[in-house]
């Protein structure tokens, strides 16, 4: 790992400052400053904003009207709907994509968005649980997700979480495949500049699900983590490998403070 | 799943140009692409998109393989009475869609 001595100077007040369990760790490495995060939005073209901006333009909405469809829709041997239990997602999903992965006390390990849904599709509702990029999990999750939208992104500040938190980071630096590079070597360090046509933007995993047009298709972070790893020439983990949220803690953290804006538009 | 949005304003005072918003689900598979094991994918997309005013037929459109997944359409037209906007979708396999708006003209 290349450490930018300048970088890490700003470092030691803010990691008093926010106080946060894990910032000694963070501190050795070289982050974006907090105030120079954005996200992947402000780079958009113009079209693709309006795209985003305009619900009845923006795709994803489609996936969000079928999760609405099988929010309401009974399921399984309990025979039993999402909103019999949660009520109308409108009011109680708020915020609650903002603030995953978070640790499940009874598995004893943190799980995704989508493992929650899965969690509950298969305690509560009796049913079999969705596939990874399903449209059914995909389009749960972009409408639980929405619900969240301009929601500040709040990792929960569990103690439990910290070592999930570290390996994140450590993967995130950690160099891989077989073009030898981390994350961080694009996300962290070379942001904003471009990597043959398209711009390298910072990573944020502030819209999704989201709706890639090059998918042409709505896709989740595990998605699209899978295509960073297979473009650093490494084997991507399986749908669902702990190595996944480990990861996604970590970008969550790193996010912290962005607003969600689940079903982004990228193009 | 088939699930369309539409966007057509829901008052409009006569005469005036109104812009109507479509957007459908829909894989368009182009029937040029072959899985990984060689075998075709067949082709499956959206042919056809008719819109009626009053049952007017007033925008049509024909659709190709080379049309993006999850077709969306903008288009105009002016106001003229009140009553319904009818949208249908036509594709391979039997697909069928359809959707509707009702706007007041004052």
């Amino acid at each position: 790992m290349i450490v930018n001595s300048k970088r890490t100077q700003w470092l030691a007040p803010v990691a008093v400052m926010l106080g946060f369990a894990a910032i000694e760790v963070i501190s050795a490495h070289a982050e974006i400053p907090l105030g120079e995060r954005r996200s992947g939005y402000a780079d958009l073209a113009p079209d693709t904003k309006a795209m985003q901006d305009d619900d009845t333009a923006n795709p994803g909405m489609l996936w969000v009207q079928d999760g609405e469809a099988l929010w309401n829709a009974k399921s399984g041997a309990a025979n039993r709907a999402c909103a019999d239990c949660h009520n109308d997602a409108r009011t109680t999903m708020t915020g609650v994509a903002a603030r995953y992965p978070a640790f499940n006390s009874k598995l004893g390990r943190p799980i995704d968005l989508e493992q929650r849904i899965n969690l509950c599709r298969v305690e509560r509702q009796q049913a079999s649980a969705f596939a990874y990029e399903s449209k059914e999990l995909l389009s749960l999750s972009a409408f639980i997700g929405k619900q969240s939208r301009g929601e500040p992104i709040a990792p929960p500040t569990d103690e439990r979480l910290r070592p999930f938190l570290e390996a994140g980071l450590e993967q995130f630096n950690r160099r891989q495949g077989q073009l030898n590079l981390s994350c961080g070597q694009c996300h962290d360090d070379n942001w904003g500049k471009r990597l043959a046509g398209s711009l390298i933007p910072q990573a944020h995993p502030n819209g999704y699900p989201l709706y890639r047009l090059e998918w042409q298709a709505v896709g989740s972070l595990q998605r699209r983590l899978r295509n960073c790893i297979v473009g650093m020439r490494a084997e991507p983990y399986d749908y669902g490998a702990p190595e996944y949220v480990s990861l996604e803690i970590y970008l969550m953290w790193r996010a912290r403070g962005l607003p969600i804006e689940t079903p982004a538009v990228r193009p | 799943m088939a699930s369309a949005l539409i966007n057509v304003p829901k008052k409009a005072k006569f005469g005036d140009v109104i812009e109507i918003k479509t957007l459908i689900s829909h894989i368009m598979e182009t029937g040029f692409r072959h899985s990984t094991t060689g075998v075709p994918i067949p082709r499956d997309i959206i042919t056809s998109f008719v819109c009626t005013y009053n049952n007017e037929e007033i925008f049509r459109a024909v659709l190709y393989p080379a049309i993006a997944a999850n077709p969306f359409f903008i288009f105009t037209t002016i106001a003229t009475e009140s009553g319904t906007i009818e949208f249908t979708w036509q594709g391979d396999n039997g697909f069928l869609a359809t959707a509707s708006a009702t706007i007041t003209v004052e």
